[in-house]
């Protein structure tokens, strides 16, 4: 049960009482329910499920996580040589 | 970063493969809980890239799949009702219940919508106040949340016509259970990382513990299910057993908390039955009384029976893993995804659509008339 | 074999799932229970010659003269869209449907079926579409009825397009005509017109800048029968089903074995998205104003050259190759390098969550 793709919020606005914001992912713009992010401000990616939004993308341990990859890539490229 | 293709780089993929290949000095055997996942890795061809270093198996992560067949029967007969609208996710109108399914039930021309969001349940039900609206809540820790803010929506708003037909299970015991089971041979785990978004990893540490088992927490991207198996691997090659959080741009150790405070006041744990697996005790999600009057079970009178599966599905052997789908002799002549045996030749996220979308013909044996 | 298999299975299996009592939306959505339908009822009952190649259209020869002739019939909703309207489709789809075997579109019919309480001012936005999208093809429109029935019995309206057109080339394009060593090529964005129209549905929440990509391929298709001719072994418009059912239809009928590049598969950056956001398979989603078409290898890259200096071809990519082979499946390579198989799409495609 697992389907989310990572959006960008763009708006925050309110619902029925609900906090809700208008998230795109590459140009196709769909609501999520922001209840369980408070925190969420536009500009930030959100991982969106169900249409609730379930947790904020924390760009600093993804290019932490990319950059341990490329060493890898680095190391396997040494190796070749 | 928009976090999708840096993910899904060729370069960093075949680095990540070699890696695992040279770090694995025999073939371990890994499971993933998680029909995303299996998906995924089946999708991308993620079993080819690693054959010979790892064998990949698919566990029960497939929420639809998992589902009993007398709860299919249970939500076909409240769909049926005069008066009631029936909302569900997409995937479960196809699941077969002991006679017919879903969609065929709404060709009949019961009232069944699909929705992408338990908050559009909540909707359809603000909308037509005269008809009871019921939700079938299916899924995992991930979704948990979404309909429990349904409910408490629904409690804040007055609507007294929405219900849940509660069908949610929990990752950790079937995990356990299938780990207790004398025919486990699964060595590591990818823990389901979405799962983990909303509820962290602490969970998993006493059963990594407890059955000395490497338990990963892993994204869905090709590079993720990569990177998460190569972290299994390298735990196994040193006899390490514990959790790693691979998927750390989205998981926390204690994972969302106002999410699961949500899940707890509307939610308490209770055992289930789990389609192919039988019974695990505290495996799944039933409505508190205090929200009584948004369970589907209280407020329709449904007679319980337990339904056996029919016998040439062995949906149950692929779910904990002990077959791969190709292996059963069903797969693909008595059993495909227009005239399905089972739940796991269904759903979107079953091992045996999977196997059968992406994997067949690519395999000399299976030999059938398409 | 099969059979026998199958015939055994029944007797052990209490739930009569396979062989449908009901027609399901799936039975329309062109994939594998529309082929079913076709091989169980229509082939059984119809069967004649013209109609067993089960191609875009029926190639007649009356009196000497090299005609084509076919029928669509359009029950969108929403009628209108981001891109187009009902009208606009059932005359391009008909259009299409003709040149996609070379021919000269000339005649369309039009038959109306039109729900009580439609307003007439929608009627006429509709009915003036379809003589423009006539007129952009040099066609007329000149015969055609009108039905209208009891509110709720047809949404809004249904239409049917009956097209004759003329061959004048001795070309035979088909799609069994494929070839070991072929080229395809796709001439545009995939799946626009599907997301487009299924983000008009307001209980999805789905905003995109999407339109339908409906559109009259004819200057396409000229363009490429008049440079290459034979070098052309198979032309069709991707409509439902998406290019999988295209690419099926082409391994079936050739014995051919397909292979697509995922990295050559054109798609809008949103429309991809909302794919995903919807757990839809691009490759199964509907398409109006894109044509696949097979061609000999020697002429594949200025062929596709000549597409993309089109203005329907702007996206065109060499999307996949032809193989001979002891199955004739469809199969995908991966950006990974690793294979995987290539279906028609089984139902209608359920927006999926998980």
């Amino acid at each position: 049960m697992c389907l989310a793709i990572p959006g960008k919020l763009i708006e925050i606005v309110e619902e029925h009482g609900l906090k809700m914001g208008r998230v795109d992912f590459s140009g196709s713009i769909q609501k999520a329910c922001l209840e369980y992010l408070p925190d969420a401000v536009p500009g930030q990616y959100l991982l969106v499920h169900a249409g609730f939004a379930i947790s904020v993308l924390d760009e600093v341990e993804a290019q932490e996580t990319l950059a341990l990859w490329r060493e890898y890539a680095l190391a396997t490229s040494e190796q070749e040589e | 970063m928009k976090y999708l293709e840096e993910f899904r780089d060729a370069e960093l993929a075949k680095s990540l493969v070699d890696e695992i290949r040279r770090s694995a000095t025999r073939e371990w055997v890994i499971m993933e809980v998680c029909g995303g996942q299996t998906h995924s890795i089946v999708r991308n061809g993620i079993d080819q890239l690693l054959a010979g270093s790892v064998e990949l198996v698919h566990g029960p992560g497939c929420p639809v799949c998992v589902t009993p067949l007398e709860m299919i029967d249970k939500a076909i007969a409240i769909a049926a009702l005069p008066g009631v609208i029936f909302t569900s996710f997409g995937d479960m109108l196809r699941v077969p219940g002991s006679e017919i399914d879903l969609l065929t039930a709404k060709s009949r021309g019961a009232d069944i919508r699909v929705v992408l969001s338990p908050l559009d349940a909540v909707r359809i039900a603000r909308e037509n106040r005269e008809q009871k609206v019921v939700f079938f809540s299916v899924g995992f820790e991930t979704t948990a949340p979404t309909t429990a803010m349904a409910v408490l929506q629904a409690q804040r708003e007055g609507i007294t016509n929405f219900s849940l037909l509660p069908a949610h299970v929990l990752v950790p015991p079937a995990m356990s259970a299938l780990l207790s089971s004398d025919s486990n041979r699964v060595q590591g785990y990818l823990a389901a990382g979405h799962v983990c978004a909303v509820m962290g990893w602490e969970s998993y540490e006493p059963i990594a513990a407890h059955y000395n088992v490497p338990i990963v927490v892993t994204g869905f991207e090709p590079l993720d299910l990569l990177a998460g198996i190569l972290a299994v691997v390298k735990q196994l090659e040193t006899g390490k057993a514990t959790v790693d959080n691979r998927y750390s741009r989205v998981v926390t150790r204690q994972g969302n908390r106002s999410a699961q405070e949500a899940v707890t006041k509307v939610f308490r744990v209770v055992s289930r039955r789990w389609r192919g697996l039988g019974e695990i005790p505290h495996s799944g999600l039933g409505i508190r009384t205090e929200y009584e009057q948004f369970d589907a079970e209280k407020q329709f009178e449904l007679s319980s029976n337990s339904v056996d599966e029919p016998a040439d599905c062995l949906s149950g052997l692929v779910l904990q893993g002990r077959i791969k789908p190709s292996d059963c002799p069903a797969f693909g002549a008595g059993c495909t995804p227009a005239h399905p045996l089972g739940a796991t030749m269904v759903s979107s996220e079953g091992a045996c659509a999977a196997y059968f979308k992406y994997k067949q013909f690519l395999e000399p044996k299976w030999a059938f008339n398409g | 074999m099969g059979e026998e298999k199958n015939k055994s299975f029944q007797l052990s299996c209490p739930a009569p799932l396979s062989g449908h009592a009901t027609i399901q939306l799936a039975h329309g959505s062109g994939g594998k229970l529309t082929g079913e339908l076709i091989q169980s009822l229509f082939l059984k009952y119809f069967d004649n010659e013209l109609l067993r190649p089960l191609e875009d259209q029926a190639r007649l020869t009356l009196a000497g003269t090299r005609l084509a002739f076919t029928t669509d019939s359009y029950v969108v909703d929403p009628i209108f869209f981001p891109g187009g309207d009902i009208g606009e489709l059932a005359v391009n789809g008909t259009i299409n449907d003709l040149c996609m075997c070379g021919a000269r579109p000339l005649y369309l019919s039009a038959g109306l079926i039109i729900e009580e309480g439609l307003a007439v001012s929608d009627l006429e936005r509709i009915i003036h579409s379809m003589s423009r999208a006539a007129a952009n093809s040099n066609v007329v429109i000149v015969t055609g009825d009108t039905k209208v029935v009891d509110r709720g019995k047809a949404d809004r309206i249904f239409i049917n397009t009956a097209g004759i057109g003329l061959i004048e080339h001795d070309y035979c394009f088909s799609a069994a005509g494929l070839r070991a060593g072929d080229k395809i090529l796709v001439s545009g964005n995939i799946a626009s017109h599907g997301i487009a129209i299924i983000a008009q549905r307001e209980d999805l929440g789905l905003q995109t800048p999407i339109a339908s990509d409906t559109a009259s391929l004819l200057p396409l298709v000229n363009s490429l029968v008049t440079t290459y001719g034979a070098g052309i072994h198979a032309m069709r418009d991707a409509t439902r089903g998406g290019i999988a059912a295209i690419l099926n239809e082409f391994a079936a009928s050739s014995q051919v074995a397909i292979r697509i590049s995922e990295a050559a598969i054109p798609i809008a950056p949103p429309v991809a998205a909302a794919c995903e956001l919807l757990g839809f398979d691009p490759l199964h989603v509907a398409n109006e104003g894109v044509m696949v078409v097979a061609v000999s290898p020697e002429f594949a890259d200025t062929a596709l050259e000549q597409m993309r200096r089109h203005p329907l071809g702007e996206n065109a990519s060499l999307l996949a190759s032809v193989e001979s082979c002891d199955r004739a499946v469809v199969t995908l390579r991966t950006r990974f390098g690793t294979e995987r198989f290539v279906d028609l799409p089984v139902g209608e495609q359920l927006p999926r969550i998980c």
